[in-house]
């Protein structure tokens, strides 16, 4: 896939111009695709820089096959959640373009350290999809190989993975990772109320003070929990940046486009030694925060409605059409396999076994620990006390 | 006398309220509180009827709730600070123990910070990792703080009343998997009990079972086995972890000669520790057999479906006081 260019020099749009839809928030965002699913060639933000993509058609297509799988594999474990097979879900729904579109631009040995809903940004980096759903049935922690995959758990206390990602930045510097061929950038995850934690500004104060090789991706889906932005910020999250000493953009988070070039061109300059940027990307959470949540207490459906409208597959595939990239069994063929693919999901979740009980006292210390040793006999000795009776 | 039969979670709520009635200095604060009136609905309603400044919805930051609370604290407001979940309390963890805990000392008393810091805690819901952890050792070995907790909904009205009315800083454990038990609330008369007063749960001769929060509840259960097997056990709830109230405990363990300290902590360090050894100290000569403990595992915190292991229950209970009667 091509890079989003940055074309530093290109005449700046003025701020409330620079994005043509009407559903640009105040101050604007770079966007290539509206949610008619008009492409824009190219956008140039107040800082100069030009943002653009360049994708071949099969490229268009694959971008629009990740959406709709992920989607529907969301929508599934949506379901196994309310069929009581899951204890919680975090549903990425709305969110898709932002997380496929700042995943695909990722570069192999680029390492990501996600929230806990990322799913999406996880399926881009090869991951089985099935690997979060141990966390959210309450069998494992969710154990992927963070190292291999270059992507790290999930991360449920809020922030904290800014100042890991920042560190790991740092140690990406050290090794002497920047400005080479196979430089490595590093991308945080994290939400739009994230950016009030402490440890988020000081991973704001670490990668400016450093210069690391950081790209802080905020999803701003416009709540945290109830709170609505204004609960978190008086300014446009993407410049709390200038602050810091890098710089901040915004993007529509519900074009994938955007989310492609933007991320793919901060990631570059990152691995080139030119240090950290923010990205906001502007879009919305459309179902409620976690499936404990009851979001009509905090929010209007008319609300929900007009975000529908901007809806991330619905531009693309509209673009596809209208371009005579894709055609209705192409749209169907995607549909059918995204639907074989959750099936299996579910039926893989539907297996998954509980954990024996003694396995709580696995991995407490890579060394072992006497004392842990002891208990876990223990325990064996009274569990096994049982066998055989009705306990 | 106006009886109720609540929850432990709506009793909460009922006292939130009247102290909101009663001072118009209290001030509650906390992630999520005020819309949707939290995320256990603690504090449903509180904002609708006593507005933006009283009941104030927080940005997410945990270090922001405590320290503000400091703030308002010296300004002369009563904060009661929510905060959302027991594994998040460590953003906080800072200016728990570091300013609120030692500030009355630091100022040799000139500034009081009457602060009431309410932690949903324990396990036993299905949750995820950081929902479901028992961090109150750390908060009761810091001088300074006070930690309380509640078992059931009319201690649960009386206490969170009272923590509000002190004017030390309170650490108040709520025992997250009993906010949906009910029981009987007397909402018109006073509390009766002083708010460091643990109390006998359960009369019994046989041996002493110790519990707090959620496992009182986990204790009373046994000690109800135990009956049909003949045996009575006297439960206590000390309902208070720091001041620890143990005259209770000495009286009941002089009379029974044992006793079973039971928590969801790990046992490491823990509660139980500390109350068998003074239990040791206090009451050696009337000790049948040495003081037990039943306590979560020194693991973190596992996930939920191994969860019911991990969490001390009645058979666990009943196994500690049979080794301790055959000792
Ligand atoms: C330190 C901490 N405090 C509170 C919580 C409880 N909590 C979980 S998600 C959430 C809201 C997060 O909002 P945001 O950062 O905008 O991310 P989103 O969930 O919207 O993606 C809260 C308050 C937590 N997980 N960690």
């Amino acid at each position: 896939m091509a890079n989003g260019e940055s074309e530093v020099g290109a005449a700046p749009l003025p701020a409330e111009d620079r994005s043509p839809g009407s559903d640009a928030p105040a101050g604007g965002f770079v966007q290539l695709l509206t949610p008619g699913g008009e492409r824009i060639d190219s956008v140039t933000t107040a800082d100069g820089v030009t943002y653009s993509v360049d994708f071949t058609d099969d490229e268009y297509r694959e971008l629009y096959r990740d959406l709709v799988t992920v989607r529907r594999l969301d929508a599934e474990a949506t379901a196994l959640q309310r069929q009581g097979e899951l204890g919680i879900w975090a549903s990425l729904l709305g969110q898709e373009a932002a997380q496929v579109g700042s995943g695909r631009a990722l570069r192999p040995q680029d390492m990501a350290f996600p929230t806990y809903r990322e799913h999406g940004v996880l399926y881009t980096r090869g991951i089985d999809p099935i690997m979060p759903f141990g966390l959210f049935r309450g069998v494992d922690q969710g154990g992927w190989d963070a190292n291999k995959y270059k992507f790290n758990g999930y991360t449920i206390v809020i922030g904290s993975q800014t100042l890991h990602a920042t560190g790991y930045a740092m140690g990406v510097t050290m090794d002497g990772k920047t400005g080479t061929p196979d430089g490595e950038a590093v991308i945080a995850y994290f939400g739009d109320g994230a950016t009030s934690q402490g440890e988020v500004n000081e991973a704001f104060v670490w990668a400016g003070v450093f210069n690391a090789p950081m790209v802080f991706f905020c999803q701003n889906n416009q709540y945290a929990i109830s709170e609505p932005l204004e609960r978190q910020t008086r300014i446009p999250l993407y410049r709390r940046s200038a602050g810091f000493g890098f710089p901040g953009v915004r993007i529509d988070g519900n074009d994938v486009l955007a989310s492609y070039a933007v991320t793919r061109a901060a990631l570059d300059n990152a691995r080139n030694g030119q240090g950290p940027t923010l990205i906001e990307a502007y879009t919305y959470r459309m179902g409620a925060h976690t499936s404990s949540d009851d979001p009509t207490r905090y929010r209007i459906a008319s609300e929900v409605e007009s975000w529908k409208a901007k809806d991330p597959i619905s531009r693309l595939k509209a673009f596809l059409t209208k371009q005579q990239l894709a055609d209705d069994s192409f749209f169907g063929e995607v549909d059918d396999t995204a639907r074989t693919l959750a099936l299996d999901l579910r039926e893989r979740v539907l297996a998954m076994p509980d954990p024996q009980p003694v396995s709580m006292f696995d991995h407490v210390y890579p060394t072992g620990s006497p004392e842990v040793d002891a208990q876990r006999e223990q325990f064996a000795a009274y569990q096994a006390s049982f066998e055989g009776s009705d306990h | 006398m106006m009886t109720e039969t609540l929850t432990l979670g709506k009793a909460l709520n009922h006292g939130l309220r009247r102290a909101l009635e009663n001072d118009p200095k209290v001030v509650i604060m906390g992630e999520d509180v005020g819309k949707l009136g939290g995320v256990f609905r603690i504090t449903d309603g509180l904002q609708k009827d006593f507005g933006e400044d009283r009941v104030i919805d927080t940005p997410l930051a945990e270090a922001g709730i405590i320290g503000t609370a400091v703030g308002l604290a010296i300004r002369g407001y009563r904060p009661v600070c929510e905060i959302q979940f027991d594994g998040f309390v460590f953003p906080a963890y800072n200016q728990i123990v570091a300013q609120v805990a030692k500030m009355y000392y630091r100022s040799l008393g000139n500034v009081r910070l009457p602060i009431v810091i309410r932690i949903p805690y324990g396990g036993g819901i299905g949750a995820v990792e950081h929902h479901s952890e028992s961090p109150e050792a750390y908060f009761a070995h810091t001088p300074g703080l006070k930690v309380v907790t509640c078992s059931n909904p009319a201690d649960a009205y009386a206490m969170i009343q009272q923590s509000i009315n002190s004017d030390d800083p309170i650490v108040f454990f709520e025992p997250k998997r009993r906010y949906w038990e009910k029981g009987a609330v007397d909402l018109d008369t006073p509390s009766t009990f002083p708010l460091h007063a643990s109390r006998v749960a359960r009369e019994g001769s046989d041996a002493t079972v110790i519990a707090y929060g959620p496992m009182v509840r986990t204790a009373l259960d046994a000690a109800q086995a135990a009956a049909e097997d003949g045996r009575t056990l006297e439960v206590i709830d000390l309902r208070t972890l720091s001041p620890l109230d143990l005259g209770p405990v000495y009286d009941s363990v002089r009379k029974t000669g044992r006793a079973v300290v039971v928590h969801e902590a790990p046992g490491n360090l823990g509660l139980g520790a500390e109350i068998a050894a003074r239990i040791t100290e206090e009451c050696f000569y009337s000790l049948e057999a040495p003081v037990l403990r039943v306590t979560g595992f020194d693991v973190p915190y596992p996930s939920a479906r191994v969860e019911e292991e991990y969490l001390p229950d009645l058979d666990r209970v009943l196994d500690a006081i049979d080794r301790s009667l055959g000792w």
